[in-house]
């Protein structure tokens, strides 16, 4: 990834629309995206059709993270309290730059040079690779996808599968071209053989596995009453991050706490069968504190709030914070299909990211973060697809309003005033009568021209579609000539 | 039961056919239609593009125009859903989308009419997504004689129109409209129908500038066409 500064959007990210853009004319990513959306959209659909309480655990969901935001502080303190009670040490850190510190200063007191890392949300978005390699830290990232967006010096595209933007012939090239740079090289004659490209990387990592002291992790969940965290993954190198070295240092967002260790039924089917489309993942991993004689002997976990206390302040907003990380929302967007996730700027892409982002940074901070929730025809798949049922639409709409209502008050834009134009027609019949007479006089001289081709903004619209021309008589008139009405 | 018509302020004045088409499958079926005079818009371009203090100066005068009707009746799928979910008001509860108000209330799917063209249909989101009619414009398509009715690929993909999201993002709408035309142009159908005159306006506007030969019409088009 490149070296800008991370937290949580990449800096001088484009706004969405320029992005897609370019995104769009990549016909190669518009095929691998579309043929890997597709493919996971199906499977889920048949994953979740197997059982028949889905929609009873969509809505448990749902109402455990709804109680873990009303009460987040007391479950955060509960959790601190478990986990100390279990020997593990609790940090809270503010923003980005805290935890990048925290996590830097517990890997120099070890001594190490080099950490292994488990696949993580929370770590990505605070930029704590760049942070760590600024000190003198080489962190390797030792999931599949991730471990391949790393060597190309890449930009993660999904949540959950993060190369999705990379077919394997791309992947053959890459792990040809940098795995030598960074340890075991690629072996000769790598052949683009799922098999053989997972062979070249499990002798690539499997040497610092064995060398790392130190493992930096996200957290799925973590119960307050127990201390217990958790990690679910697919490809069993988390479970060697987890159990290998001797310290563990976990960076979870504070929304990710449930209340008790029994939530976990719920969320451990939700969750597979909602990212992967499976009935279980391969890999979950429970750890509570330190247990003498097995796994780490020294356990960090570090609570990141990043903005997450001031989302949680907007009622209409907070559920954001309910996303579990499938990103079963991606599978399924339309709009995310076409133009990939990098195009939402941030390590959150797709109709979460379009949600999660602008309010982790802060609605009318940028005009970056304030095109995302704009990037979306509210279609409303991702809402049903949720699995913790965020209304992802009616918190789109919501974050309009709130952008829009960021630039009040000034020299209002085009847009501001075509929509005041429109409230004033639309205030009185009348003037919608008129307005309309208007519009057919209008159409039908355009109509003379073809009607096909128009000039500024509504070029926008015949760029590739006619435009329809106004009716001779509106409907109303019709019923009043009519005698109707 | 009195019932209102609920055109839609895009219908009135870009395709006021559907409004006849609406009006006239009622009376075949002996019910009366009023049209209020008073109403204008419902105002969901504006709450969706994030102009909510305009969407709500609508919300009243809306409810004004329909207050005393046991139905109002919409031919949008979108603007109905809007209402539906959006105004807290007396008259929100009694708006229905038109298939909606036929299976559902009226309890009927054949409503004696005839079509013999090829047709395919689409869903639109918010009726299926927010209103959740499912199949039931499908029940009333089998029901019309001498259809052809075939079945679109990937019906429940989104056209990528999206009220302004078609202007603010017209790459990635265009994208998906390419696929939609695509896969309605597999179908062979001579003509595309929907429960939205909005989502056909750009699929529509698509096909015509490719000069596809394929038709778009509103659902309640074919359902008012008699031998």
């Amino acid at each position: 990834m490149s070296r800008d500064e991370v937290n949580v959007v990449w800096l001088g990210s484009p706004t969405f629309p320029k992005a897609a853009h370019d995104a769009l004319l990549d016909t190669q990513l518009r095929h691998n995206l579309k043929h890997a959306t597709t493919t996971i959209r199906d499977k889920r659909l048949r994953a979740v059709a197997e059982l028949d309480d889905w929609e009873t655990l969509r809505l448990a969901g749902s109402q455990i993270k709804d109680r873990v935001m009303r009460h987040l502080e007391e479950y955060l303190l509960q959790l601190e309290a478990s986990v100390t009670a279990a020997g593990g040490v609790v940090h809270w850190a503010q923003d980005a730059r805290q935890a990048n510190r925290i996590v830097t200063e517990l890997v120099r007191a070890k001594g190490a040079t080099e950490v292994v890392k488990i696949k993580s949300m929370a770590t990505q978005e605070i930029g704590l690779n760049e942070a760590l390699q600024d000190e003198g830290i080489e962190a390797t990232e030792t999931d599949l996808a991730e471990l391949i967006v790393q060597l190309n010096d890449d930009r993660p595209s999904h949540i959950l599968v993060p190369a999705i933007h990379r077919n394997r012939t791309e992947i053959r090239d890459i792990f040809r071209r940098e795995m030598g740079k960074h340890g075991v090289p690629a072996p000769d004659g790598l052949t683009d053989e799922p098999r053989v490209l997972a062979e070249a990387a499990r002798v690539h990592l499997r040497e610092k596995f064995l060398r790392a002291k130190v493992a930096v992790s996200g957290a799925n969940f973590a119960c307050a009453d127990t201390g217990t965290v958790g990690v679910v993954e697919s490809e069993g190198n988390g479970r060697m991050c987890l159990t290998l070295p001797e310290t563990l240092i976990t960076v979870m967002g504070i929304e990710k706490v449930l209340p008790s260790f029994g939530d976990l039924e719920v969320f451990l089917q939700l969750l597979p069968r909602s990212s992967t489309a499976e009935r279980m993942n391969p890999y979950t991993s429970l750890w509570t504190g330190v247990t003498p004689g097995d796994g780490p002997q020294e356990f960090h976990l570090i609570l990141l709030d990043n903005g997450r206390t001031k989302t949680l302040a907007d009622t209409a907003g907070r559920s954001a914070l309910h996303c579990i990380r499938c990103s079963a929302c991606l599978n399924v967007c339309p709009v995310y299909e076409r133009t990939g996730g990098r195009s939402y700027g941030s390590v959150y892409p797709g109709p979460i990211g379009a949600v999660l982002t602008p309010q982790l940074v802060g609605v009318g901070t940028s005009e970056h973060a304030d095109s995302l929730p704009f990037a979306s025809t509210l279609c409303g798949a991702c809402y049903d697809a949720c699995p913790v049922r965020i209304d992802i639409p009616e918190m789109l709409v919501h974050l309009r309003a709130k952008v829009v209502d960021s630039h009040r008050g000034g020299l209002p834009k085009p847009e501001a005033l075509a929509m005041k134009g429109a409230q004033l027609v639309f205030g009185s019949p009348r003037r919608l009568a008129l307005a309309e007479r208007l519009g057919a006089m209008a159409g039908r001289i355009a109509g003379l021209g073809g009607g096909k081709w128009l000039p500024g903004p509504a070029k926008k619209w015949t760029g590739a579609r006619d435009v329809p021309v106004p009716a001779r008589e509106s409907f109303r008139t019709w019923w009043r000539k009519a005698g109707r009405g | 039961m009195r019932i209102a018509l609920f055109i839609a302020c895009y219908n009135d004045m870009l395709f006021p056919d559907t409004g006849k088409a609406v009006t006239a499958v009622l009376e075949r079926l002996g019910h009366t239609v009023e049209f209020p005079m008073a109403q204008t818009c419902c105002g969901q371009m504006h709450y969706n593009t994030g102009y909510r203090r305009e969407a709500d100066s609508l919300v009243g005068a809306f409810n004004d125009a329909f207050r005393g009707y046991d139905a109002i009746v919409t031919p949008s799928g979108s603007c109905g859903g809007h209402v539906r979910h959006h105004h807290e008001t007396e008259t929100a509860p009694n708006v229905y989308e038109f298939s909606e108000f036929l299976v559902d209330v009226l309890e009927v799917t054949d409503v004696g009419a005839y079509y013999p063209h090829r047709v395919t249909y689409h869903p639109t989101c918010h009726s299926l997504r927010m209103l959740r009619v499912g199949d039931k414009p499908l029940r009333l398509l089998r029901a019309v004689e001498g259809i052809d009715l075939v079945e679109l690929p990937e019906a429940e993909s989104c056209c990528g129109f999206g009220g302004t999201f078609a202007m603010k993002n017209a790459e990635t709408s265009v994208a998906m409209l390419q696929d939609k035309m695509g896969n309605v142009r597999k179908t062979g159908a001579q003509a595309l129908c929907a429960s939205d005159n909005s989502c056909l306006m750009h699929i529509g506007g698509g096909l015509g500038r490719v000069k596809s030969g394929v038709r778009t019409l509103h659902l309640a088009e074919i359902l008012a066409a008699t031998r």
